[in-house]
């Protein structure tokens, strides 16, 4: 029996279809029953408080979190399956800036994936990179160390490297936190553009500001779907006092090992 | 006086032996130190060389070279430290210092149990290269030659999972594994040390070349070019200091890769 899929639109491209998934952390209960379909070539914002769930969603989606139950299909495979055709910006506190790279050194490293091992010695086209560094305009600071650049700049590279690694899907955690709002706007045009290039964009933030209505549909997250759709249909009053404001009242009946749904 | 000075030591076997292993390890050392600095796996380092005391001991009682017993040793306590760091409770710092601690001492043990008078200690803890056999040698040779070609066709996938682990697990490379295998190559790299600086000094060429690299150059394929520069010249004028000055070979490669970060560190100092 296949799923059907939770966007229920009749012929559905979504890419990323989520059915019924929760995830535990040994007595904590970080998701609950979360079901949602992305269409390809969207680009959606997750929003939703910190400690919501929408980094444990995103290290599901790519496979890094398991889930408790429920199933989760990534172009119809599950997460593990489709290594590769994601790339994942994490949150800038999982990077080791230490490692002292240069722009180019981190967007070449999308790259390294698919070369054989012979093609790490230098053999390889070079024209990809430069592309990608143009796309993001940040083809004039390819020397630059990357422990150096302003937060826009990072994840314009980081953007840069889904680009070499030739994803299709793209999904930033936390990607406007350290991200003066002039330089927000450089990030969200380039993830648009990529948008209209036919990428699907993840993109989580925990704060809503100016950014919220630059987003082709918008995904809330506070540990459950609290809506899902146009930015203009979504935040509402009553969305986003349940997204934002206590929680209490709304997690009164879940409990581990309770879920409100029928597995 | 200069040729007395450069060649006249080589006339000896021995020295010819000591200098190639010395030339293997500033090589290697570094290569892979940029890698340990990076990650913050320096106290790993140092607990490891310890940590293979047992193995060392053992091939030297049967009879064997210690680096026979000190390989394969030290891979099962590579392994092991890196799955202790990832299921323990502890910290990692707790856990690696608890393992070596008792390796330590359970090879000091072995060493009045099973070695009687044939084994030198201060040999193990602080390194002769001047009395390196044959086998040695050659095993040095394979063992430095196989590490460098993994490290350079693997280089960017190393720097990739050092960098960003999540990322390059999403992408698609195999991050658990490859750290596992640069935990082996560590392990092999440390033992092949042994013979120059000794349990107690391995440090000093696996961290000091390439952290004196790391001050003065700053990207990271420079920084192990550099930093092997820094490793051999240490290992070679180490070891000319210990044939003229008649000192012990190990602390004399040390104190000289010191001295190099030290003036690397005044170098860096004076520019900013």
């Amino acid at each position: 029996m296949t799923l059907r899929c939770p966007c229920s639109q009749e012929h559905c491209t979504c890419c990323i279809q989520v059915f019924n998934a929760c995830i535990e952390f040994e007595s904590f209960l970080a998701l609950d029953d979360v079901s949602f379909a992305i269409p390809r070539g969207v680009l959606t914002g997750v929003v939703g408080p910190n400690g919501g769930g929408k980094s444990t969603l995103f290290n599901a989606l790519v496979g890094l979190q398991p889930i408790a139950h429920g199933q989760i299909l990534i172009n119809g495979l599950p997460p593990g399956n489709s290594r590769g055709k994601i790339s994942y910006v994490p949150q800038k506190e999982r990077v080791n800036w230490r490692f002292p790279l240069s722009v180019w050194d981190v967007v070449s490293l999308g790259k390294s994936a698919k070369v054989s091992l012979l093609q790490n010695l230098g053999f390889t086209d070079n024209s990809l990179i430069e592309e990608s560094l143009r796309k993001v305009d940040m083809w004039d600071n390819r020397d630059d160390l990357v422990s150096k650049l302003s937060g826009g700049q990072r994840q314009r590279t980081f953007i840069a490297r889904a680009l070499t690694q030739e994803a299709d899907i793209l999904i930033l955690d936390e990607a406007f936190s350290g991200v003066d709002i002039s330089s927000q706007e450089g990030v969200i045009n380039v993830l648009r553009s990529l948008r209209d290039e036919g990428k699907t964009i993840l993109v989580a933030t925990h704060d809503l500001n100016t950014l919220a209505d630059r987003f082709d549909e918008v995904l809330c997250i506070n540990r459950h779907i609290c809506a899902h759709g146009k930015p203009e249909s979504v935040f509402t009053k009553e969305i986003l006092t349940e997204l934002y404001g206590s929680h209490g009242e709304v997690f009164a009946e879940h409990q581990i090992g309770k879920h409100t749904h029928v597995v | 006086m200069w040729f007395e000075l450069i060649i006249e030591p080589f006339q000896y076997k021995f020295m010819i032996r000591a200098l190639i292993v010395c030339i293997s390890i500033g090589v290697v050392c570094p290569f892979l130190g940029a890698h340990v600095i990076n990650r913050e796996m320096s106290f790993m380092g140092d607990a490891l060389a310890h940590a293979v005391l047992p193995g060392m001991v053992v091939a030297y009682a049967v009879g064997f070279s210690p680096l026979i017993g000190a390989i394969p040793m030290g891979i099962v306590v590579a392994l092991t430290i890196g799955f202790i760091v990832k299921k323990s409770n502890i910290s990692n710092d707790a856990s690696i210092g608890i393992l070596f601690t008792g390796l330590f001492a359970l090879g000091l043990v072995l060493l009045t149990l099973l070695g009687g008078t044939r084994i030198n200690v201060e040999d193990i803890l602080l390194g002769q290269v001047m009395s390196t056999s044959n086998t040695d040698v050659y095993i040095t040779i394979c063992l430095t030659a196989v590490t460098l070609i993994l490290m350079i066709l693997l280089y960017k996938q190393m720097v990739f999972i050092g960098f960003d682990f999540q990322g390059a697990t999403v992408a698609g490379l195999p991050a658990a594994k490859i750290n596992y295998l640069l935990l082996a190559l560590l392990s092999i790299v440390i033992v092949v040390s042994l013979q120059v600086v000794g349990i107690i000094l391995v440090v000093g060429m696996l961290i000091t070349p390439a952290a004196a690299s790391s001050l003065i150059v700053r990207r990271f394929s420079t920084v192990i070019s550099v930093g092997i520069l820094f490793g051999v010249s240490s290992s070679v004028i180490g070891l000319y200091l210990s044939y003229h000055l008649n000192l012990p070979s190990g602390p004399s490669i040390a104190l000289t890769s010191t001295i190099i970060f030290v003036l690397a560190f005044l170098t860096k100092w004076r520019w900013s």
